[in-house]
């Protein structure tokens, strides 16, 4: 006889599913034991060649850091100018196959059996999605994109109702609004949702009905079969770590950079390396309380705070801009978004270049290598929602909050540029002088309370950072640890220090730039990852057999 | 004295816990107390187990082999959660008051530097549990 608690609001798991079998044992490639007086419990060898791999990579960009920008800066640019059609059509397909699972008859299958029930409510599940997916950039671009593409890049050839001598142009003025919306609301929108969703159906699926371990290397089952256990797994997890510790790395300091041009801008506080290497130090240490807490004493708690503070903002900034003119904005930008969806996501025959290629194609690139991290960090939080439940959440919901908060903060900058073009600071930071770091600030200033609110989306910005950095954590250590995520606990200590670590070198030593222009040159062999993803989770779904 | 005995388990380091296991045992025989085998899982697929119906079924297993080894009434308890390494302290603690236990028996390693900075979940029970705790170092 037994009896079952269920710990924290988790039911009885299970109902049917369909394991797969193999004699794989989860942590059998596993080392045990002691360091110092520490223990540890990693794979053998991800662990040790992606800690290696990524101080190589660090020695390099420090070592010959004119060789490593001039090498990246032009890989980046170069990968998502020649394979920009490519970026877009599999984004689209990604869109089509979501919107397909979300009709088809696989849409009742459950994560985690016939009769799982879910692990977390729809606020903590949603805060987390969020705060794990997108987070900083909604700060980084809410202002800066909606206005750029309004006044300068000229999505679909729209032009801009900027004059050169900077006065209005009162007949573009219209459509150029409209433009300007929608074309930020597209990278925003259903394209980089579908990008996360698939990638995290796909381990949730491997992972709670296959039982294979939470590792990216599970969902190539179908394809690689046992191999997957072998050099081809460790390849695939290793690409994984790679691109999500760099790439938390190198935002991290950049945003320590932006952080601090904030707190320059508000406090007149000096703008160098000592203090962005503080704001670094700060950040790591707040992530590291939080990965110490736990998943939901620590990462799912400061989700949610840094939900609530994201929505006060935004209501803030709602109310304040006029809600009657920031709503015209919300229902123009999704009608235009709905009407130019197809011409955006169309790779063929444009001229605007400029956008497809240095917006779009970066976008898809960059999305697609934050994947790995981002979907299985959705995959893991997500046990026990129906395979069309989790598509709706992951795709439609996010979505829609994402064209909220464009159609508030950028509808709100738009607002100022064209009905004080000389007055507006988000006109000279943006339009006349493109420094991003500002944009948002700027914007506020506009507004009252500006010295309150600035404050506000300071702290906004550093705990968007920890929430980004604490779930990133997590993921490594889980894959590190062969998809084990009971590891011991100064395991995920190590690798939240390692970030901040290596963000701290990059930015003394220089290498920022370079190194994140290679984590989003991943996205292109992530690209081809992702495609068969989708394969693998047809051939997983189709082997669902599903009683309810 | 004692009715209800809760002993912590990890089904993956069975070695470790021998003595603790025959303290359990000894125990139990001696105030005639049945044995509660705990022991927290995550939902994640584990070397234990591909989902916790598979784990329960080897804990229920492990509790009926130790019933028979020492002639002791014993049953097997379950715990998931999102993320053992950090909630096993509360999942115990939880677990204590779930089994009503009135004395609880676990294994736990020789203090050492690490201590300082994570507490061993034994001292962590003994320090709130309102049961009584029976620490078993390894040797």
């Amino acid at each position: 006889m037994s009896d079952e608690s269920a710990n924290q609001g988790i039911p009885d798991p299970e109902g049917h599913s369909e394991v797969i079998e193999t004699d794989y044992e989860i942590g059998q490639d596993n080392v045990e034991g002691t360091f110092g007086p520490f223990g540890f419990d990693v794979h053998n060898p991800v662990f040790l060649i992606s800690g290696l791999t990524i101080v190589a990579f660090v020695f390099y960009a420090l070592a010959l850091p004119e060789q490593a920008g001039a090498f990246f800066g032009w890989l980046r640019p170069a990968l998502t100018s020649t394979f920009d059609w490519f970026f877009l059509l599999a984004a689209n397909f990604f869109v089509l196959f979501c919107l397909f699972l979300i009709v088809s008859p696989w849409g009742s299958i459950k994560i985690g059996g016939a009769e799982a029930v879910p692990d977390y409510g729809y606020p903590g599940w949603f805060a987390m999605l969020f705060a794990a997916g997108m987070g900083i950039g909604l700060m980084f671009f809410g202002v800066l994109e909606p206005v750029y593409h309004m006044a300068i890049s000229e999505p679909l050839g729209v032009p801009s109702p900027i004059a050169e001598d900077g006065s209005i142009i009162e007949a573009n003025v219209d459509a150029a609004r409209r433009a300007g919306l929608a074309a930020t609301i597209y990278h925003w929108g259903l394209h980089p949702w579908a990008i996360y969703a698939v990638v995290a159906l796909a381990l949730a699926l491997f992972t709670y009905n296959k039982g294979l371990p939470l590792t990216i290397r599970s969902a190539f089952y179908p394809i690689l079969g046992e191999r997957v256990w072998g050099w081809w797994g460790h390849v695939i997890d290793i690409l994984a770590v790679f691109a999500t510790l760099f790439g938390l790395a190198t935002s991290l300091g950049f945003g320590a950079q932006q952080a601090n041009a904030g707190l320059e801008h508000v406090f007149g506080i000096p703008n160098n390396v000592t203090v962005q290497i503080v704001l670094i130090t700060v950040i790591t240490a707040v992530a590291l309380g939080s990965v110490l807490r736990g998943l939901d004493g620590g990462v799912k708690l400061l989700s949610e705070i840094n939900m609530i503070v994201a929505a006060l903002l935004l209501f803030f900034v709602f109310f304040a801009a006029g809600p009657g003119g920031i709503m015209s904005y919300f229902v123009e930008g999704l009608s235009t978004y709905a009407r130019d969806i197809f011409s955006l996501s169309n790779p063929i025959a444009r001229e605007d270049l400029g956008y497809m290629q240095g917006w779009t194609a970066f976008y898809w690139a960059w999305w697609i290598s934050w994947s790995p991290f981002v979907g299985m960090f959705i995959a893991r939080v997500s046990r026990g929602r129906s395979v069309r439940e989790f598509v709706v959440c992951v795709l439609i919901i996010p979505s829609l909050v994402c064209v909220l908060w464009m159609a508030v903060f950028g509808g709100a900058a738009i607002e100022q540029v064209l009905s004080d073009p000389a007055a507006s600071a988000v006109k000279a930071q943006v339009i006349d002088s493109y420094n991003p770091p500002m944009s948002l600030f700027a914007m506020l200033e506009g507004l009252p309370l500006a010295s309150i609110t600035s404050v506000i989306a300071i702290v906004l910005v550093i705990v968007f950072f920890v929430t980004s950095s604490d779930s990133g954590s997590l993921v490594i250590d889980t894959i590190t640890a062969g998809g084990k995520i009971d590891a011991p606990v100064p395991q995920r200590v190590f690798w939240c220090t390692f970030e901040g670590a290596v963000a701290i070198v990059l930015l003394i030593g220089g290498g920022l730039g370079a190194l994140q222009a290679m984590v989003i040159s991943t996205g292109l062999p992530f690209t081809i990852v992702l495609l068969l993803l989708c394969w693998a989770i047809v051939k997983g779904l189709m082997a669902e057999k599903n009683p309810g | 004295m004692f009715k209800r005995i809760m002993a912590p388990v990890d089904l993956a380091h069975l070695d470790k816990l021998e003595r603790a296991l025959n303290v359990v045992a000894d125990e139990a025989k001696r105030h005639g107390a049945s044995v509660a085998y705990v022991s927290v899982t995550a939902a994640t697929p584990g070397p234990l187990g591909h989902n916790p119906e598979e784990f329960r079924a080897r804990l229920e297993e492990f509790a009926a082999e130790q019933a028979r080894k020492h002639d002791i009434k014993a049953d097997a308890h379950m715990i998931v959660s999102h993320d053992p390494t950090t909630d096993i302290d509360d999942a115990l603690m939880q677990a204590v008051s779930d089994t009503k236990a009135d004395l609880v028996v676990m294994a736990s390693h020789k203090p050492g530097l690490a201590e300082y900075f994570w507490p061993s979940n034994g001292g962590k029970i003994s320090a709130h549990s309102s049961a009584s705790v029976f620490v078993v170092r390894d040797n």
